[in-house]
């Protein structure tokens, strides 16, 4: 009895802030407040997003340097010496920078952009809009979310700066080589810089995701149950319970790694000789670090692909004009993906002298994922088969991401096997792979979502001509720059090698090698198109009349074009069925706030 | 009646807390989730290193002093106070909650102050240990005491006591500061205003969460 009059005062509170919010709104936001501290979950779902587009674009032009050298080891680039320096004597990179290149690289994209550009934007976007809150759970926290995102790039960008370098042990930051600052010159201070960062982005995570969570399980509006959610909704959900879950491993890892680097402990070191001097350390365990990161490291790729695989389900049903095939199939897939994701770690570590009995429960265990996978894949294809698609920049990525997700996913079949795993690991193979399945897919949901909402998030519209171009540079792009890895690596090739020419087993591969760093700049080069559409969009774009331009159901579009902090001027709209009516009972589109009709059943 | 109330119900159909608690409870236990698999990750990484290892230090030998007792042999009587002083503070914590249910602000107040003051003398005891073992050569990348079997110890040991420890004693000192925090507002009135003490309930579940990772800890460093 207390509890419910608890939670009604509590309700009553929350309307009523939500209304006084809104007063606020109209009367008196600040620049600080509106732009800068913002608590409401659109401007910090737009601060995410445009952080995310700069590290992008930092990410990306890290990967344009050092294809330059793989492409073309021989030539030299006086301008690559007037922006890097000394890491770039006489205009070819040297080693050192290679590696900061390629570790930098890693992390950005994964971390910085793919998980905080990515969920972090969309989380904060669309939870409370489509669930109908006024704003999340706690929007302080969400704010406090944000700073120390904002934090965290601020350090891993300084370290970029530092006389040393940045980290360039690789983006898993394995010890010895992280741990030992005399091991290289990339494992000085630039490995406490890049700890650090982690740290405070494990932080930012942990006060996004408990929100997004409780956001979920507790603001839902009226009749909003939770299967009559819109699926990126779920795909949230169940990415940020992995964040909540998974991070924190991460952090306890980094602690340790931390001690070992300036406390003189041994958790990851034993038996170690630098310039030939044997160190003391003694008695710990290089493998242990590496359960401790893929126990986040493996969640991590689903962290980054369910946010794209909600916005594509969306997108797919909203542009096929027909609801999603197998609703609770794909919740039951995300839920398996979810469950699974904690425990295929090992697949990682196959060939680091795991035990090859313990090495085929991980095999069994990854291998199972292809089944939820598949049911994602079939129901997205069932979905758009023989549907009236509208083909919109946002369906066309939605369609590139389901095809790359299949050929990326498909090689992760045989990846995920122990025995394949012994000849493809560490080589061009396992590059191919990843970048398709999780970069490149997890880029297409991204910029699906971006042109979706673009609309809702400034009240115009991104420039449709300029997303085609986009698109279909990309999608050639990505696969004429990573289908040819895929031989590079079952010829044996090795990741992450600074030059291969003076290697006769790898020199037949030169002019692929160029080829693909050709494309990688013209890709490059197409993506800066999007940033300029984007930017140019939001000032200058076709200004949006309608609330709801895409005729989709979901409860986002009732909001007004340019909605306040509080979403909804009046009350919070109710909801009487699921997200997918589309061309039902002869009706192009049913929202959810209308109710079911006398003779109409439920989906 | 409550059963009654939950039936007709539909507690998950939006417009209610299916768990029937506001967002703040529901971050804190998840919040608790999360921080339960940092020292979970901890513990085990320290397992782990453990097992690999062919022997390891004797608690009861490591462990047997007390304060103004000289070399009198004392094992684990020292950290057994601590315990029994943590999980005091537990109850006191219990008594501060319930006293929240019935909105007794001076019982409140009373019962959060000797949690407090249980908080500090744990973190007292703490230092002391530390400080004590400290001067008997311990430290992170030093460890003085043999394997039981007479071997050299690696210093894994201490690493792992001090980092361990170290962090469950963050936790404490958080939770102590938290647990101030919410007497101050106690005691202005602040949780009479809004009409309940929910925020007494949620740092009693991060106390109460902080003792049972002493209990682990406490398992894992003095018992095995």
């Amino acid at each position: 009895m207390s509890n419910e009059a608890t939670l009604h005062s509590q309700q009553e509170v929350m309307h009523g802030a939500g209304a006084h919010d809104h007063h606020d709104h109209e009367h008196h936001d600040s620049f600080i407040s509106k732009y800068v501290f913002s608590m409401d979950h659109k401007m910090i779902a737009k601060q995410f997003l445009i952080t995310g587009i700069i590290w992008a674009i930092i990410g990306a032009f890290f990967s344009v340097l050092f294809r330059l050298q793989l492409g073309y080891p021989d030539a030299t680039f006086p301008w690559l010496e007037s922006i890097l320096g000394h890491w770039a004597k006489g205009g070819r990179i040297t080693p050192e920078a290679y590696y900061a290149l390629v570790t930098m690289h890693g992390t950005i994209l994964v971390f910085f952009v793919l998980t905080a550009g990515l969920s972090g934007t969309f989380s904060n976007l669309l939870i409370p809009l489509q669930v109908g809150a006024r704003d999340m759970a706690s929007p302080f926290m969400n704010c406090l979310s944000y700073w120390f995102f904002f934090l965290a790039s601020m350090v891993m960008m300084a370290s970029l700066f530092v006389q040393t370098g940045p980290a360039s042990g690789g983006w898993t930051m394995y010890p010895p080589l992280s741990a030992l600052g005399d091991a290289s010159i990339g494992s000085k201070i630039g490995v406490d810089l890049w700890l650090t960062s982690m740290a405070l982005f494990v932080v930012s995570q942990l006060l996004g995701g408990l929100n997004y969570i409780s956001t979920i399980l507790n603001m839902r509006t009226k009749g909003m149950s939770m299967t009559k959610m819109p699926l990126t909704i779920w795909s949230f959900f169940f990415t940020a319970v992995l964040g909540v879950l998974s991070f924190p491993v991460l952090l306890s890892g980094f602690i340790l790694l931390l001690m070992d680097r300036h406390a003189g402990t041994s958790f990851y070191l034993s038996d170690i000789f630098i310039a030939g001097k044997a160190l003391a350390n003694e008695g710990g365990s290089a493998i242990l670090y590496q359960h401790l990161f893929w126990f986040l490291g493996h969640p991590e790729v689903y962290i980054i692909i369910l946010p794209a695989m909600g916005m594509v389900s969306e997108v797919l049903a909203i542009s096929s004009r027909k609801p999603i095939f197998g609703y609770l199939a794909m919740i039951g897939s995300l839920f398996a993906i979810c469950i699974l994701a904690f425990l295929v770690w090992a697949h990682h570590m196959f060939v680091t002298g795991l035990n090859p009995f313990l090495g085929a429960f991980f095999v069994l265990l990854t291998l199972l994922i292809a089944v939820p996978s598949a049911i994602k894949v079939f129901n997205w294809i069932t979905t758009i088969w023989k549907g009236n698609i509208r083909f919109t920049p946002a369906s066309l990525f939605s369609i590139g991401f389901v095809s790359t997700f299949i050929s990326g996913g498909l090689t992760g079949i045989w990846l995920g096997n122990s025995s394949i795993d012994i000849h493809l690991h560490d080589t061009y193979f396992v590059i191919a792979h990843f970048h398709i399945v999780m970069g490149v897919s997890a880029f297409f949901g991204m910029f699906a979502g971006i042109y979706h909402w673009f609309p809702k998030m400034y009240g115009r519209f991104m420039n449709n001509t300029l997303g085609y171009i986009h698109f279909w540079v990309t999608l050639i792009g990505a696969y004429l720059i990573f289908w040819p890895m895929h031989y590079e690596g079952m010829a044996g090739m090795p990741r992450r090698y600074f030059d291969y020419s003076t290697w006769a087993s790898f020199n037949q591969f030169e002019g692929l090698n160029q080829f693909i760093s050709f494309v990688v700049i013209l890709v490059f080069a197409t993506q800066l198109l999007f940033v300029f559409n984007f930017f140019y969009s939001i000032f200058k774009g076709r200004k949006m009349t309608t609330q709801n331009p895409w005729k989709a159901t979901s409860l986002e579009w009732t909001t007004p074009i340019h909605a306040g902090h509080g979403n909804w001027p009046g009350e919070i709209p109710e909801v009487h069925r699921w997200a997918y009516d589309y061309s039902k009972d002869g009706r192009d589109f049913i929202p959810q706030t209308e109710p079911l009709g006398p003779n109409e059943s439920a989906h | 009646m409550d059963t009654a109330v939950t039936a007709k119900k539909k507690w998950w159909a939006g417009g209610y807390s299916p768990f029937n608690v506001n967002y703040g409870k529901l971050m804190m236990w998840y919040f608790l989730l999360s921080d339960a698999f940092t020292f979970g990750a901890l513990l085990i990484s320290y397992g782990t290193i453990r097992f690999s290892s062919p022997s390891w230090p004797d608690p009861n030998e490591v462990f047997k002093s007390f304060p103004g007792m000289g070399h009198a042999n004392l094992p684990l009587m020292f950290v057994s106070l601590m315990t029994f002083i943590l999980i005091m503070s537990s109850v006191t914590m219990v008594l501060a909650v319930h006293a929240g249910h019935h909105r007794d602000r001076k019982a409140v107040a009373k019962w959060l102050a000797w949690t407090i003051v249980g908080g500090i003398a744990f973190l007292s005891c703490q230092a002391w240990e530390w400080t004590h073992l400290y001067h008997e050569g311990a430290w992170w990348g030093r460890n003085p005491f043999a394997n039981v079997d007479g071997t050299v110890a690696s210093t894994n040991f201490t690493n792992f006591f001090f980092t361990i420890t170290g962090f469950h004693g963050l936790h404490v000192t958080s939770g102590v500061v938290l647990n101030i925090v919410i007497l101050i507002n106690v005691l202005k009135g602040t949780y009479d205003d809004r009409g309940h003490y929910e925020m007494v309930e949620k740092v009693g579940l991060y106390w109460h969460f902080v003792d049972l990772v002493w209990v682990f800890v406490f398992t894992c460093f003095y018992l095995l």
